[in-house]
């Protein structure tokens, strides 16, 4: 991938979304096929029938609080999930996106500014999301070069295969 | 330039004279850990970059404690796989089930983790080694399976925030009481990315139980590290088990921090987190009476001997409500025999109280407990996300030991003085 820029429709969510209401701890022994099903079962049910793949999520503040599974950006990540842009990050999730190869981006201000659905570009590179649907613009913080890399290459552990 | 205690493990492990909050670090871990959620998504990426060993077989610990007793075919085929790369690779520590404790509270019990360590898992609970004077932070599979091939894993430096308390807590408030009403306090996200520092001279009554109970629920205000000075206390409890050799680390006077709080210990009462959020906290008199169907009273939080001693003297010639499930799960192996030693086991045998092997189990919904719809637990745990311990309309409130005993007798959430004050009353 030579530029990291995805657009996308929007599926919004409020704050503090918990990595137990994105891979709930019951379905952990089951391969990501079949706990991909359950993805935000407990507060969205409806996501995995009605998410399309390509679409990009956005969250309120401290997103994917909680455990360290990696299976909640895994299944996400499985289910089509392009990028995920969010006031902030719970640190673990934010580390195992990028870990895992998910863009994910902090951008404040973003999630009053986008209604479900709405046609969201994200550059990572210049650390910039704009909202297509509404024309608005908004500064995100930018990642550091080794995060951009290893999201371009598809996850640390290519990185770490290529060296 | 003057550094936190966090600043300076950091530094050392980087190779530095000193660094600064913000920035990025490769440093060298002293020991790395993974679960039977966890590990066996490590194992699968370990082997897909082609490693061939892992750093340090004897500084890696791989703890099935999440589903284990094994619950189904899928998760018993998790904890072979770790077993499996265990053998294969000479992991010192791994454990099968009599052996095996919940993780946090194993690996200093035996003194595998250490003041002065950098510690890394794939557990967001890492955090509870803080109260050894270590810097332990939780990360994900594929960052833990990275460590176990290189020995290293980047960090971002934290900003630390200072907590300071002052005073003698109350009769039967703990640790958990103190962390509970500090997240209330901040929220959340209030400690996101950031070290949380304890401090004062609160610290000096509380044991290792509730120094652990503290910072492992530091991951819950968002913080990369909860960490505490070691003191007399602390090198009392590493002394006796210490594994290898440890450094005490202690904060400048002058070191910077982005925020200090401080608290009258005194002033913080028995603490009940409302669901769905561990900040959600009230003192338990304005939770008194809500009613409750299961009570648990373990975990990494609170499944220690002291808690279980709590547990006891609240539980000792009473009964579990009827309408009550009231599951007990010591922590470790050690634990369970301590409290057979001490008699405790009889007092909650007789109380009507289920003693489980040590397990997870319940706090993440896993087995050993689930709740049905609508049901409502009064746990020891750390966590009353929606669902998290079963059906999505189940509820989770969190609290000490001392208010769970006393929940599990009453039947709805109480105070020990609720219970304790008719006792005395009957006599």
């Amino acid at each position: 991938m030579d530029y990291l820029k995805i657009t996308g429709p929007a599926w919004t969510f409020g704050n503090n979304v918990d990595t137990d209401q994105i891979t709930p701890g019951h379905y952990m022994d089951l391969p990501i096929e079949e706990m991909s099903k359950h993805v935000f079962e407990p507060i969205a049910p409806e996501f995995v029938s009605d998410f399309k793949a390509g679409g990009i999520i956005v969250g309120g503040s401290n997103f994917g609080c909680g455990s360290s599974r990696e299976t909640a950006p895994d299944a996400l990540k499985f289910l089509g999930v392009a990028a995920i842009v969010a006031e902030s990050f719970a640190r673990i999730f934010f580390r195992n996106a990028i870990a895992i190869g998910l863009p994910v981006l902090v951008c404040p201000g973003i999630a009053s500014a986008v209604s479900m659905g709405d046609e969201l570009e994200v550059d990572f590179e210049a650390a910039r999301v704009t909202n297509l649907s509404t024309k608005k613009q908004f500064q995100a913080t930018p990642l550091h070069h080794i995060m951009v890399e290893s999201l371009k290459k598809g996850g640390i552990m290519k990185m770490l295969a290529d060296t | 330039m003057p550094s936190t205690i966090a600043e300076k493990i950091l530094a050392y492990h980087a190779g530095a004279e000193e660094v600064s909050p913000g920035e990025l670090i490769n440093a060298s871990v002293d020991f790395a850990l993974g679960n039977d959620i966890t590990a066996p998504i490590a194992i699968e990426a370990f082997r897909q970059i082609g490693a061939t060993k892992v750093f340090n077989p004897s500084r890696i610990a791989l703890i099935a404690d999440h589903f284990v007793p094994n619950k189904d075919i899928e998760s018993a085929e998790q904890v072979k796989r770790m077993r499996t790369f265990a053998r294969e690779y000479r992991i010192k520590h791994f454990y099968e089930t009599g052996k095996m404790g919940v993780e946090h509270a194993l690996l200093p019990e035996m003194g595998l983790v250490v003041p002065g360590d950098l510690v890394i898992g794939a557990d967001s609970h890492t955090c509870t080694y803080g109260a050894l004077g270590a810097f332990a932070t939780g990360v994900g599979s594929t960052d833990f399976a990275a460590a176990m091939a290189t020995g290293e894993v980047w960090l971002r430096v934290p900003e630390s925030i200072k907590f300071v308390y002052h005073g003698k807590p109350s009769k039967w408030v703990s640790g958990k009481d103190l962390i509970l009403h500090t997240i209330g306090r901040i929220g959340v996200d209030g400690a996101l990315y950031r070290a949380m520092e304890f401090s004062g001279d609160t610290l000096s009554f509380l044991s290792m139980a509730d120094r652990l109970a503290m910072c492992n629920m530091a991951v819950e205000a968002g913080a990369k590290a909860g960490i505490m000075e070691p003191d007399r206390i602390t090198l009392e409890y590493v002394k006796a088990r210490a594994q290898r050799k440890f450094k005490r680390y202690v904060s400048d006077p002058e070191a910077h921090y982005r925020e200090v709080l401080k608290f009258d210990a005194r002033k913080i009462g028995l603490q009940v987190a409302y669901p769905p959020l561990p900040s959600n906290t009230r003192p338990v008199e304005e939770a008194s009476g809500v009613p409750i169907d299961q009570v648990v009273i373990g975990s990494c939080t609170n499944g220690r001997i002291e808690d279980m001693r709590v547990a006891a003297k609240i539980l000792r010639r009473n009964k579990v409500h009827r309408n009550i499930r009231c599951l007990i799960i010591p922590a470790t192996p050690t634990v369970f025999k301590q409290c057979s030693k001490e008699g405790l086991m009889d007092t909650f045998l007789e109380a009507g109280a289920a003693v489980c092997t040590p397990t997870c189990g319940p706090c993440l919904g896993g087995h050993m407990g689930i709740l049905a719809e609508g049901e409502r637990a009064l746990a020891t745990t750390n966590r009353n996300f929606v669902g998290r311990m079963g059906h999505p309309r189940s509820e989770v409130y969190l609290a000490g030991p001392a208010v769970a005993a006393a929940t599990a007798i009453r039947g709805k959430i109480s105070s020990p003085e609720q219970v304790l004050s008719k006792r005395s009353r009957k006599k």
